[in-house]
Formats: structure tokens, sequence, C-alpha cells
């Protein structure tokens, strides 16, 4: 991949084309996440902290191996580890990379006010540009993932790039790079679905796992991160993730069909303006009432 | 490892006991992976947790600490019952078929034939293969080897003057020294001879032509007494002691013997290893039992199966190999004693002789312990090393009593040892007993640390509990020397796979740090020009060392690597070939060294590390012609660069490849000659009709099933013996519930609990993949991801003390007490042990007084150490850190 993968399909709150979108055509990017090979090392913790150029955070023991309850604006990769019970009554514990989704169809992008702030390149990557972030943090409510996070600091919201600044220059995310198990893959969508399917019909077949299955979810038309579950059917087994994320309904209405509301009623206003103006003229100050007024 | 990392991927079954790979070995562990997804292996995890690794098995099932061999006497127990035995190889490769002496006997009340309750010690006299030839028409007429009715047999006036078991070190994968280190040795490697202390004159030796019994009728054939031996370990025994339900237990048995179906040979187990088996004191017979596992199931020199140590550290496996534990010299010879009062003397014990059935061959390479002793013996002392001085035999220190890792602590606390140089290790937090190890420390004149991180140990006088009053009054002078880290060295580390690898310097080493090889040398130099200026008792060994390196105050790991793989100091012609090494140059391999004084060679297993050719550790070449991971020209692995040990026995007896699709060696009869993918581990030109056994470093020629004589201090078979500190007396013999021959130490620090004083949990020790030991807590990132202390505990057993997650909990054992906060987890189940309910908690290592977030005091500062007893398995000397009692509370 070169530079030309930094063409963006997508602008939140831009009107009209986005710059470069059809110019070519681009493969999807896509992370697997096979969770049935992780082994919860958090190399990927460790790795994108590096990368990012992100330090030590204080962190405190909460009754697990999990370095912190959830992301954080400058943590964007965590293993989320939930002990199990299984149907026989064994334990299991599940071990899930949580971080962005990259979705194709992005809650954040749809939800977000701010013109600019949010990209979709035309790989599938959804990158956050802080540079035009209003830190309104609407794009929280915009995610069924709850993964944009806010800097109190400098009142931006952040979360993983997917390594868009490796990615565009051919190279794995830092977190790829890192698994030692090669739980991690990737590559174009179409090769990491055909990779996961493959590896869930071989837990299937030969594991006698007969749940398994490939998680990339239709409610948000995909995603550019998928996973390989024991499971298919509990996803929320895994630290919260959803069965079936789909944009906001509210997120959905404001942007779709009440902006055009919106619009109509701020044209419509406009319109009666304009037509109150040319029926009636422009208002007239009545100066004999106004003298009238007068003390 | 008999097998190495990438060689994993082969596997069709994996075992994984006594080891957590994914979390302490997680980058080999993509290899256990790979096998799955290539090849649909299988991997049963059995463990007292379930850990990380158990979250990638198959199978999993929850097992007492310390109850090992009973699980796996249990799967032989299986195997047997069920057929699931490779005949052929059992019968060709191994003792199975060997006659055992008369008057031996199965321990069927605790105790072996020979055993001395006064000295704690065995006479091994019949432990030993019955001379003679064919026996197989006689199975009708022998007796069987009944175990025990009475007690003990008389004393053994021969070991009774001896101090302390000496070691059998390296004679099995396992052996070891020192917390945190599985020893891996040169599998077999032992004569079978005399055990280092024991009176040479008398010591038995194995008989040259051994009686035999092919069909394995014979009721003393090692196959039969196995059988008998293990016909006690039922599934339901193996509940009773392991805690493993039977339906579980079979389900893991039936699995792993699957490989073995029929009889048919292709598939491939392995069983893979760590400080979870070598941390008992009955380590080496875990590995003992898992070693006759895979001789029975004919997995051991394949492709995909061995028995393999995961080393915990990145060089421990070199640390063993160069000699780093008391009783051997660089590549696994044995140390001398003061019995060997000449050279002859020395090599008449230590060299073993052949000891077969008369008509097979067998090759015997520790035959060629002369030349190796006297290489190694001209690499310490060129030129004053000559033919009539012995070779310099008696500069060598006499090792008299066992001076492993815990005898030297409890020398100190007695006030014996005077000092202590501790470079790249952190003994207080090591342990056991970190307690018993500070107070020692205190009565020290000097400790001198070489460290990158200011550590326990340099700081054991300010440890907690120290006032400032008893500050004063402790008078040890401490050297804290800083020294360079990993990345600021080069040289070469030997990996699990047994490969030298070459690395080379990253960075120098920040402000006054220095090479711990530099400060070795300059400590040497200044020790030798007092002995030059003053003299001294017995100056020679001091002042007559070779010190050949190009700047004798720094020397270069190059220089040493040369010396290691050693040099013809002589012209040399090999008779065969013709091929001449000039005087000077240095040697291809260890096959060129000689007795006479014309080779040198620091360490005979390393000897092809750097040749005339350079530097071969070096080598970074990724082709990989047969797609088995053998990768020949990557790197160097000992011996002679063969990456799967014994592969001789990855044929049939007739040269042909068990397995056609995983072509490791074969015979190829029109060039009379061993060829493969790999190096064959065998004499090249062994014609298959010869009838060579496979295991070269057995003067047998065969894997041991049957251990005899000193090989093992403890028993020719594996024997489930209690932990020394337990929760239940051993259900097999209530009477011998402990190791027999295990010794309690006696200082005031060594206290041992039993369940009767309310210690009723068992407590075993780990390590997690976010920490490596007690380094990473002086680094953010690590304390980042797990940043305090904690104890796992089971739901059921917190629910009882009313303990809830991060709640401050107290763990107390006999020797002291450990603070941190409760992981309440659904991940360790309570068990029924011999109808008892057991719990068992566990402890992460990683934690101490001095680090990040000990500075910062948001640590309980206690050291998991403190709990752990002083004993030790009686082989390999490693401390019991798995499976002791304690109690526990809120804090």
């Amino acid at each position: 991949m070169s530079q030309s993968t930094l063409a963006i399909r997508r602008i939140s709150a831009h009107a009209g084309a986005a710059p470069g979108e059809n110019v070519e055509r681009d493969e999807l990017v896509c992370k697997l996440i096979d969770t049935t090979t992780c082994i919860g090392c958090k190399a990927c913790e460790v790795a994108c902290l590096e990368w990012n150029g992100y330090t030590f955070t204080e962190t405190v023991f909460d009754n697990s191996y999990q370095t912190m309850p959830e992301t954080t604006w400058n943590y964007w990769n965590l293993i989320k580890f939930n002990e199990h019970e299984r149907e026989d009554g064994s334990i299991t514990l599940l071990m899930r990379k949580d971080q962005c989704m990259h979705c194709a169809d992005p809650g954040c992008l749809a939800a977000c006010p701010a013109d600019g702030a949010i990209v979709q390149y035309t790989n599938g990557i959804v990158d956050f540009q802080q540079q035009n972030c209003i830190g309104c943090g609407y794009c929280v409510s915009g995610c069924p993932f709850d993964i944009p996070k806010f800097n109190p600091t400098t009142k931006k919201m952040f979360k993983c790039t997917l390594c868009v600044d490796r990615v565009s220059e051919g190279l794995e995310p830092a977190c790829i790079k890192s698994c030692p198990t090669g739980c991690l893959h990737f590559g174009t969508k179409d090769d990491m679905k055909d990779l996961a399917e493959t590896r869930a019909k071989q837990l299937r077949e030969n594991y006698g796992i007969e749940k398994a299955g490939v998680y990339d979810p239709a409610g948000v038309n995909g995603t550019g991160v998928i996973y390989v579950l024991h499971d298919i059917t509990n996803p929320e087994a895994y630290g919260g993730l959803p069965k079936n994320p789909h944009v906001p309904w509210v997120v959905r209405i404001w942007k779709g069909p009440a902006k055009w509301i919106g619009n109509l009623a701020m044209l419509g206003g406009l319109l009666g303006v304009t037509l109150h103006y040319l029926r009636y003229g422009p208002k007239e100050i009545d100066a004999e009432k106004h003298e009238g007024e007068k003390p | 490892m008999t097998n190495g990392w990438i060689d994993i991927k082969n596997t069709d079954m994996m075992l994984i006991m006594g080891g957590n790979p994914a979390e302490n070995h997680p980058c080999g562990f993509k290899w256990a992976i790979e096998a799955k997804r290539t090849r649909n292996a299988k991997m049963i995890v059995v463990d007292p947790r379930f850990t990380r690794t158990a979250a990638t098995s198959d199978l999993f099932c929850q097992i007492r600490a310390g109850a090992d061999i009973a699980f796996l006497g249990g799967v032989v127990r299986y195997a047997i019952e069920n057929n699931r035995i490779a005949k052929d190889y059992l019968i060709n490769y191994t003792n199975a078929a060997f006659i055992v002496k008369e008057g031996f006997q199965l321990p069927e009340d605790g105790l072996y034939s020979g055993f001395d309750a006064g000295t704690q010690t065995y006479d091994k006299s019949t432990w030993n293969y019955e001379e003679g030839g064919d026996k197989s028409g006689e199975a009708a007429t022998a007796a069987p080897a009944r175990g025990h009715t009475g007690g003990a047999t008389a004393a053994n006036a021969n070991a009774a003057s001896t101090g302390g078991s000496a070691a059998s070190q390296g004679q099995q994968p396992g052996s070891g020294s020192g917390p945190g280190l599985t020893g891996q040795g040169y599998t077999g490697m032992g004569a079978g001879g005399a055990k280092a202390m024991e009176p040479t004159k008398s010591a038995p030796t194995l008989p040259g032509k051994v009686a035999y019994d092919l069909t394995l009728q014979h009721p003393r054939c090692v196959f039969q007494l196995l059988k008998q031996q293990y016909s006690r370990y039922t599934p339901e025994m193996v509940e009773r002691i392991t805690g493993v339900p039977k339906d579980q237990f079979l389900k893991a048995a039936d699995t792993f013997t699957s490989v073995r179906k029929d009889g048919d040979m292709k598939k491939v187990g392995t069983i893979m290893y760590a400080v979870g088996w070598t941390q008992h004191s009955f380590g080496t017979q875990i590995i003992r039992t898992a070693a006759i596992l895979q001789l029975m199931l004919g997995n051991i020199g394949r492709a995909g199966g061995g028995v393999n140590a995961l080393r915990g550290h990145s060089n421990i496996q070199g640390a063993t190999d160069m000699g780093g534990v008391f009783d051997i010299w660089p590549g696994y010879l044995k140390a001398p004693n003061p019995t060997d009062t000449d050279l002859a003397t020395y090599l008449k014990r230590v060299t073993p002789t052949t000891s077969k059935p008369e008509h097979w061959d067998s090759f015997n390479y520790w035959s060629n312990t002369p030349k190796f002793t006297v290489s190694f013996l001209k690499a310490l002392y060129g030129d004053a090393a000559t033919k009539e001085n012995d070779w310099a035999f008696n500069y060598m220190p006499k090792v008299d009593r066992n001076y492993s890792w815990t005898q030297i602590w409890d020398a100190m606390y007695r006030g014996n040892v005077k000092g202590m140089f501790a470079f790249g290790m952190n003994g207080v937090a090591i342990g056991p007993d970190s307690q018993k190890n500070i107070d020692a420390l205190k009565k020290a004149e000097f400790l001198v640390v070489g460290e990158i991180y200011p550590d326990e140990t340099s700081e054991f006088w300010k440890s907690p509990g120290v006032t400032p009053d008893e500050m004063k009054t402790i008078n040890t002078t401490v050297y804290r020397l800083p020294c360079a880290g990993f990345a600021e060295k080069d040289g070469s580390m030997t990996n699990s796979a047994r490969w030298l690898q070459w690395k080379n310097v990253a960075v120098p080493p920040p402000g006054d740090c220095r090479l711990d090889q530099d400060i070795v040398a300059q400590i040497f130099l200044k020790v030798r020009d007092l002995y030059q200026s003053e003299g001294g008792k017995f100056p020679d060994p001091i002042l007559k060392l070779t010190w050949a390196y190009t700047n004798t105050l720094h020397p270069a790991l190059g220089d040493l690597a040369k010396e290691l793989n050693g040099k013809a100091l002589a012209d040399l012609t090999d008779p065969k070939t013709q091929i001449t090494i000039k005087r000077g140059q240095q040697l291809p391999g260890f096959a060129w060294l000689k007795d006479d004084g014309t080779t040198s060679c620091g360490n005979w297993i390393y000897s092809g590390c750097w040749t005339e050719a350079g530097n071969q550790m070096i080598r970074r070449g990724t082709e990989d012609p047969a797609g088995q991971g053998i990768y020949q020209n990557w790197a160097w692995s000992w011996p002679a660069n063969r990456r799967v040990l014994y592969n001789r026995a990855s044929c049939d007896p007739s040269g042909k490849p068990w397995d056609p699709t995983r072509k490791q060696v074969w015979w190829n009869e029109s060039a009379q000659l061993w060829q493969g993918n790999d190096i064959p581990d065998f004499k090249p030109d062994s014609n298959p009709k010869d009838h060579m056994g496979p295991f070269i470093m057995n003067p047998e020629g065969v894997g041991r099933i049957f251990g005899p004589l000193a090989a093992f201090a403890d028993g020719p078979f594996p024997e489930h013996y209690e932990p020394i500190e337990s929760p239940v007396q051993n259900p097999l013999h209530p009477n011998q519930s402990n190791n027999p021959v295990v010794k309690k130490f006696k200082t005031a620090a060594d206290k041992y609990a039993t369940p009767g004083d309310g210690f009723n949990i068992i407590c075993t020790t780990y390590r997690m993949v976010e920490h490596y030991h007690y380094w990473t807590k002086n680094n953010p990132m690590n304390v980042q991801l797990v940043p305090e202390a904690f104890v796992e505990i089971p739901v059921e057993l917190a629910q009882e003390l009313g303990i809830k997650g991060n709640d401050k909990v107290k763990v107390t054992s006999a020797r002291s007490f450990y603070i941190a906060k409760a992981f309440v987890t659904k991940r360790i189940r309570p068990m029924t042990i011999d109808g008892k309910k057991v719990y068992q908690i566990g402890i992460p290592i990683h934690q101490g007084y001095r680090g990040i977030q000990e500075d910062a005091d948001r640590n309980a500062r206690t050291i998991a150490n403190r709990l752990s007893p002083t004993v030790t398995d009686p082989n390999a000397y490693t401390p019991e850190f798995k499976g002791f009692l304690v109690k526990l509370e809120k804090a």
C-alpha cells in the first residue's frame, strides 16, 4: 500500500463529495483477531503504546489480569479477560483484544458535527483528525462499541487509528507485528474474511467447537476488525461485544431524516420570511404610535 | 529439549504439564498454535490453575500441585492396559526386555530394595541388570520382584560414610540447579556407575552382557516390572491422589495415548514441561515418568515428539551446558571427588563401559570421556597441562560435598560461608525461604552484587522488618557493581532448543556500567597478582591458568567462544579421510578430540560452534528444504548442529522412517550411510543389521525405562511421594508419605508445616507473562500491565473466609507471611483429595521490596518466596517451590 491509501471516502459533517473518492479502486484493509489462539500476553497493548508514543499510566489491580477496565484516550488497545462458565459447567478464560472496530458504516463519523474531525479512508480505516475535533463527544453516542475517549487536557477525542501511519507505508499495524502466536492477522478484508471462515470451519469440524464463527456485524455494514469467536451466538461473553451493533437510531434520525426535516424547517422559515417580505414588504415603523408612547 | 521449539509444529498431540508456555514462553508457544492450526493437533493441559495456556487447550485437567507422578503413572498404566504401545520401538530401543537382578524390590510400601533408614540413602546394588543371555524360555520359573513386606534392609556400610548425595546432574532432562532453572542434560549420559561420593572400589557396575527376554514375558524383565509398578496407579487411585475426576483423567489418558492406537506408528505426541515439574522434592522423577511414557509410545527422537524442557531464561540452557552447577564440568563431565586421587582413577570411575544384550551393538559415546576431559584440561592449563602432571588434573577442585543452591545459603546461615558474588541473579528473591537468605547475608562479611538495578539482594540490609537499630549491627560490606544489560553485551545465548545464537551489541552500557566478563577478568588478574607477589598454599591452579585473550583486561567473548570450540595443538590427520588440521587451527567438531594432549576444547558439546569457517552461531540462513523447521543454517545447535536428538529412533529397526511424511534421517543402503534432513545423531556407518541402539549416550544404547544403579537417588522407577508439606498422607503408602531420601534442613529457620498445625491450603508459585522475574518491576511498561501483588483464591474459599476481590489478604506459611490483594477467581476450583476437601491458591513471584511500586509504597513489600520451604529434589537439588502448605486470612 502507498500514500494513496490515504484517499478519503467519507468526511464528518462535510458538505459535498470527499476529495479523492472514487478516484481509484482500493482494497479494504482488515485486522483479524482469532480469540481461540489469543494467549492474553498483552504484547499488542505495549506495542500500541510504544508505536503511538504513549507512556506509563498508573493502574490499579482490579481482581483480574486485565490492565484497566476500559480503553482510555491514551490506551487504545486492551485485552478484555472474562472468566466464563461453559454450558457443561467447566471454566474457561475468554480473552479478546478490544479496540476500534473501524466500522464500514462508522457511527462516530455519522454523529460528528465537526467538519473533517473524523474521516474514513478509502481503505476503510476510520481516523480522528484532532485538529478539527471540537471535543463535543457526540462520536461516543454514535459508537456502538464505546471506543472514542476524551482527553480532558487537550479537549479532543482519541482512538485506535489502525496504525494508519504504518499502513499507508505498507507496514502492518503495530499490534499485528508484536503478536507472538499469530492470533492477529492483517490483510485485505476479503482475505481476512476467508481466513477467518476457514479457521471457524476448522474449529467446528476438527475441534468440536460447534458454535465457532466469525464476528463481522452487519448492523454497521461489517467492520475493519473481525473476530473468530468460539461461540458466535454469545459475543457479550467476551467483555461486552454487542450481538447486533448498529449506529444508534438517535444518530441515524438526527443525521438522516431529522437533518433533512431540520433543513426543510430552516428552508421553510427562510421561505416564510421571504414570502412575508414579498407580500408585506419591509416592516415600517409607526412613527405616530411611537410618538404617542413617549412620555 | 530433546527436540526444539520450531519442531513443536510437527506434532499431532501435546501434553503440557508443569509448564505454562503461553504465559512464560509466549514466543515459543506460537509453534504449539501452529501445530493446532496446520495439523489439527490436540492440546491437553494439566495444571493446578486454569492458565492462559489452558485457555487455548482442547482438554484441561486441574491437578493438585505435586501429584504429577500419580497422573503420569496412571497414563503409563492406561497405555499398557489398552495396548497403546510402540512395540518394536519398546523392544529394540529401550531396556524393556532387559532382566533386572534378583533381589530388586518395587516400592509397594514406599521403599525400593536397599534402603538404609539411618542415612536415608539406598544401597543400589540390586538396582541392576542381570548378567547373562537370552532368557525368553525362563519366564515360567523365575521369581517376580515383589515389593517389601518388612522394613528397610540393613544399612549399607559403603554409603554410610558419604556426606550428602552427589549429583547425577545432567543425566536426565530436567536436572538443573537453582530455582527457576530446569536443567536439561544429555539424556541418560550417566555411566550408571558410581555416584560422585561413593567409594570407588566397591561401586557396583553394569554387567557387560545383559540378560534379556525379547518376548517381554520374564517376570523380572523391565517391562513386567513397569507393568507391576504402575498397576497400582488405577484411575480411582489417580483421582484420590491428583483430584482429577476419573472420567476426566481417562479422557486425557485416552486422548494422549491415541497417537499409538492399534500400534500405528505414524502419529507423534510431545510432552512440554517447565519448572512446574522440576520444583518438587521428586521433580527429576516426574520428568522420568514422562520419559518412560514417551519411550513406551515411541515418541522420542521423532519430529513432533520428545520430552521438552521449556527453559525459563534466555540462557539457562547455556548455564547448565557450561557447568554452572557444582557437580559438573562444562559439557556435563562429572566433577571429580576426593577419591579421584589421579586422572586414571577419575576416568575409570566416570567413563562408562557398554552394557547390553550380547548380539546388540552400543555406541556408548561417553566412552570418549577421556578425550573430552584431557582436551578440557588443556583448554584450562595449556602448556602447563602435561602428560607427566596428569594434564593438570590435580589443579582442579575436588567436590567433597553437596554445594548446591540451598546448601550454599544454609552454610552462610550457619556462618560457614563468608562472602558471595551474586551476578545475574537475585538470591534473596529467588529463595526458597527468602528470610533465611536475608538472615544468612546479615552474617556474611561481604557481598558483591553485579546487577543492572538495585535489587532485593543488594538491599537485604533494609528489607522489611529490619529496624534502624538492627541495621547498625549488620556488618556485611556490600559492593554494588553496575553491570551491562543483555542488549549491551555481545556473545551467544543457548536457548531451550540447544541453539547457540550469537547476538551483537545494540547499545553501549550506560555510565559506569561494565561488562560482567570484564569485572570477573579484572578480579581474577588481581588475585593472580597477589598469588604472584605473596605466594600461597597452592598457587599453581591460579598462576598457570591460560589467559590467552587478545585483551586480558577485557576478554572478547569471541575469544572465549573460540576457546570453547577448541583447536588443534599439533597437526592432526584423520586416518580414514586423510583430512588434516594444522596446529593452531580451530576444530570442526568434537569427533577430533584426543586424549593425548594434541587438542584443547573448553566444552566438548560446543565444539563446532566457532570453526575455521568462522562463527557458526551468527548464521541466519532461513533455508528449510524439508519443511520440518530444521533450519540447518540458522545459528548452531549442539551437539554437532543436530536439531532433534536421538533421531535414529525416528526410523524402524531396518532404518526406514516410521512416518514417510516426516523423514528426518534414514539408512542409505547403497551408500552404507545414515543420511537425512537433520544430522543423524548416530554412528554414521552403523548398518541397521548391527542393531546399534539409538540412545548413544547410554552405555546400553537404548532408552532407560528402568534407571539402573546410581542413575537416580530415589529409585529406578518413579513413585508418587507427597510434597514435604502435604494436606494428606500418601494414599499409596501412608507410612512412607514423602520421598524417603529427601532430607530436611535443620537450622532454626527451617520449619515445616503439617495440616495439623492449621496449615491446610496448598500454595503454588508461578510467573506471569507480563513480568520477567524480579527485573521488570523496575520497568514502567510492565508495572502498568500488572501493577500490584496478588493471590489467586478460589471463589469457594474466598466465600468461606469472607474475602472479596481486591481485599488485602495475608498468606502465612511455617516460615513467614505474604501480604497482597485477593484475586478471587473461578479458575481454581476446590478439589477432593483422598476424600478430603482441599483448596489451592497461587502467588505470582514478581513483587518484592525494591521496584517502582515498592519504592512508592504501593506494595506490601513482601516476597513470595518468604513462604517456600528449604527442601530439594535429591537428584537435581531444585527447591520445592510448588505445593507447600499455608494459611489464609484477611489482612
